[in-house]
């Protein structure tokens, strides 16, 4: 009877998701009285959402133990690990939102991607392979390898769970907004539909279907956006000059696009940045845990090596695809807001674009593909947004299952089958939670978020997890007051930051107390002269056991002895 | 199994080998770490201070300095890290293998 229930739930829960699609759309139909529905694109999420179902089905039959639940049995190859880590990381707020920064400010867009991506070669060189051969599941395994369990991986998991929180909103929020925007669907149906999906992903084919959801995401994602900037430079004869020379002339900017502009305010608050991004990438736990998937070091490093390759090629894109929204979007009236006044050379100014200059990507679909493509990028956007949501959801569900239950609660006296059923348990209540928090947050302004997403991550979990396991002289005192005070701070200071203290919170300009946008220059200082300070005054006895246990986890971690194996299939 | 990990770990650690090719590979991640600090730092920094540089026209058209800079650091990254999983994977990765086994004779 519970395991009848238990294999028909994925299919409910499914056939609930698509009814209410189908009742959304109904509603918007009878309260427009006119259909504004993209047929296409619901037709190709539709197509989307049935295979990546099927693959649960299938994933589902494959996860029996833990370790198929969290890392796919270790059987994923770094090619497909790239491509997941490619998927899981480029999120419909990078691919629309830089298009559109390009298309709104030129150069500037650049600066921003360029940011985005620096952060992997750091992953790799540093952290990668000794987290593979250290871990099992999860980034808090490394960080209590040699330090005291218990408090650690509270530590851990309260910096996860806060990252994926921050993260997951940011995701929502946006998500609600922009499917509003691409199928004509009220807000809280497509918040509601994005969460359920993800709970049925994640709870039933854990990391095996997560990682599928991801690498078709991202194949569809680096081909959708291929065969844009191919249309778009082969309207200029593939000559980027030529499409350089047009948007200069057209845009309002002129030539100012070419070259870098508002986007850096003050030095500071740029370095700040630059190292939230640089090294927030190696704490993000839903990144991390990807590592685990693979069978040992070397494919952990080649997954880095074709995620740094396929990002890489993705912004690139991006930045195509904003120049190409220029130059063809630009003097062309059916893009742009009824009332919008065009200047004499007959372009429009980039922020009276319907839907904000955000939709750029999405309008220039349509130019170069017609609406069959513009449902296919719509229906892409949607699943971009499925696939990242699913990684953060699995990350905060591991983290609540295998530190804070198995580790914490059960003191490692959980069976697999019990951690698994409370890693499920766990995925259903992020989910639901995130569907609500998505729901109430509506209204607000989550531009933040993702930073300050990566500010933690940067001030919390890579300092403790780089200190534990470059420096001998780490211990519990030090990583926990020291981690805990790098979560503190970035938390602080980002709310008493201009952005949120002002344009958030609603206080006067100039009242902030913290002058700069990202805090991570001073969170990350903080944490690690924390965990350096405090480790040193650590006296105690078990501070010194863990001094002396470096060097067994130094040979472990350097030569991956006593790593964590591929289970056999 | 022939011998515990204990065991295998506390040969390793005496096993000057070892040390070479820790000292090799984290010589080469952390040169390597230095080199796209650098680069994306000396990118950045040159959009605070000195934004003209990248505004200059190229070859006398539209196309600036700064296109190609930005393209470069993008590709800068893909070829760093490819460069350290090259040496990583191949001399690193059989010493790592000789290292283990030594020991576990």
């Amino acid at each position: 009877m519970l395991q009848s229930l238990k294999r028909a739930a994925p299919w409910v829960l499914a056939g609930v998701t698509i009814m209410m699609a189908g009742q959304a759309l109904a509603a918007n139909i009878e309260v427009s009285g006119k259909s504004d529905l993209n047929i296409e694109a619901i037709a190709m999420f539709l197509l989307f959402v049935v295979a990546t179902l099927g693959i649960t089905k299938w994933a589902a039959g494959r996860t029996k133990s833990a370790s198929d639940f969290y890392t796919a049995g270790g059987g994923i190859t770094g090619f497909q690990n790239g491509l997941a880590i490619a998927g899981d990381y480029m999120s419909a707020a990078s691919f629309l939102g830089i298009s559109g920064l390009v298309f709104a400010n030129g150069y500037d867009g650049l600066i921003y991607s360029v940011g985005w991506l620096v952060g992997w070669p750091i992953v790799l060189f540093l952290i990668a392979e000794r987290l593979r051969n250290l871990g099992k599941y999860t980034f808090a395994d490394v960080a209590a390898f040699r330090l005291a369990p218990t408090p650690i991986r509270v530590l851990s998991a309260i910096g996860t769970l806060v990252v994926v929180a921050f993260y997951l909103i940011a995701q929502m929020v946006g998500a609600g907004k922009l499917i509003q925007t691409l199928f004509g669907m009220d807000y809280l149906y497509a918040v509601v539909i994005v969460g359920l999906l993800m709970i049925v992903y994640v709870a039933f084919g854990g990391m095996v279907a997560t990682t599928w959801v991801q690498i078709i995401k991202a194949c569809l994602l680096l081909g959708g956006a291929s065969f844009m900037a191919l249309m778009v430079l082969a309207k200029f004869n593939f000559s980027p000059e030529a499409m350089f020379q047009k948007a200069v002339e057209i845009h309002p900017q002129a030539s100012a696009i070419m070259g870098p502009g508002a986007l850096v305010k003050d030095p500071i608050s740029m370095i700040s940045l630059g190292l939230a991004l640089m090294f927030g990438t190696a704490g993000l736990p839903h990144i991390l845990m990807r590592f685990f998937t693979v069978s040992d070091a070397k494919a952990a490093r080649k997954s880095v090596f074709y995620a740094t390759g396929f990002i890489g090629y993705f912004y690139i894109l991006t930045f195509i695809i904003g120049f190409g929204a220029i130059t063809l979007l630009l003097q062309d009236p059916a893009y742009f807001k009824a009332g919008a006044v065009a200047a004499a050379n007959g372009s429009f100014s980039p922020a009276d674009m319907i839907g904000t200059g955000n939709m750029s990507a999405v309008h220039l679909s349509q130019a170069v593909g017609g609406s069959l493509f513009l449902g296919f990028i719509s229906a892409v956007a949607f699943a971009t947004i499925l696939a990242v949501v699913a990684g953060l959801t699995l990350a905060g569900a591991t983290a609540i299952s295998h530190d804070l239950y198995a580790s914490v609660i059960a003191k490692g006296r959980a069976s697999d089958g019990n951690e698994v059923r409370i890693s499920r348990i766990a995925a259903v209540v992020i989910g639901l939670i995130a569907i609500f928090l998505g729901y109430i947050f509506e209204k607000q302004n989550v531009a933040f978020m993702v930073g300050l997403a990566f500010a933690i991550a940067a001030s919390c979990n890579f300092p403790v997890l780089a200190m534990s396991i470059f420096w001998k002289g780490t211990t519990t005192w030090g990583a926990l007051i020291g981690g805990f005070l790098g979560l503190l701070s970035a938390t602080v200071m980002v709310i008493l930051s201009p952005s949120v203290w002002e344009l958030t919170l609603g206080h006067e300009k100039g009242s902030a107390l913290f002058p700069y946008d990202n805090p991570a220059l001073f969170s990350m200082s903080i944490a690690f002269l924390g965990i350096w300070l405090f480790s040193t005054l650590d006296r105690s006895a078990r501070g010194d056991r863990e001094r002396a246990a470096f060097l067994d986890q130094y040979v472990r971690s350097e030569t991956g002895i006593g790593a964590s194996g591929a289970t056999a299939h | 199994m022939a011998m515990d990990q204990g065991a295998l770990v506390e040969r390793v650690k005496h096993d000057p080998q070892f040390h070479e090719l820790v000292r090799k590979r984290s010589r080469l991640a952390w040169t390597l770490t230095a080199l796209m600090i650098a680069i994306y730092f000396g990118f950045v920094l040159t959009v605070a201070f000195h934004k003209e540089i990248f505004a200059q026209s190229l070859f006398g058209g539209v196309m600036t300095v700064g296109i190609p800079v930005g393209i470069g650091v993008i590709l800068a990254a893909f070829v760093l890290t490819g460069l350290y999983v090259a040496r990583a994977n191949t001399t690193f990765d059989d010493m790592t293998h000789e290292i283990i086994e030594r020991a576990g004779k």
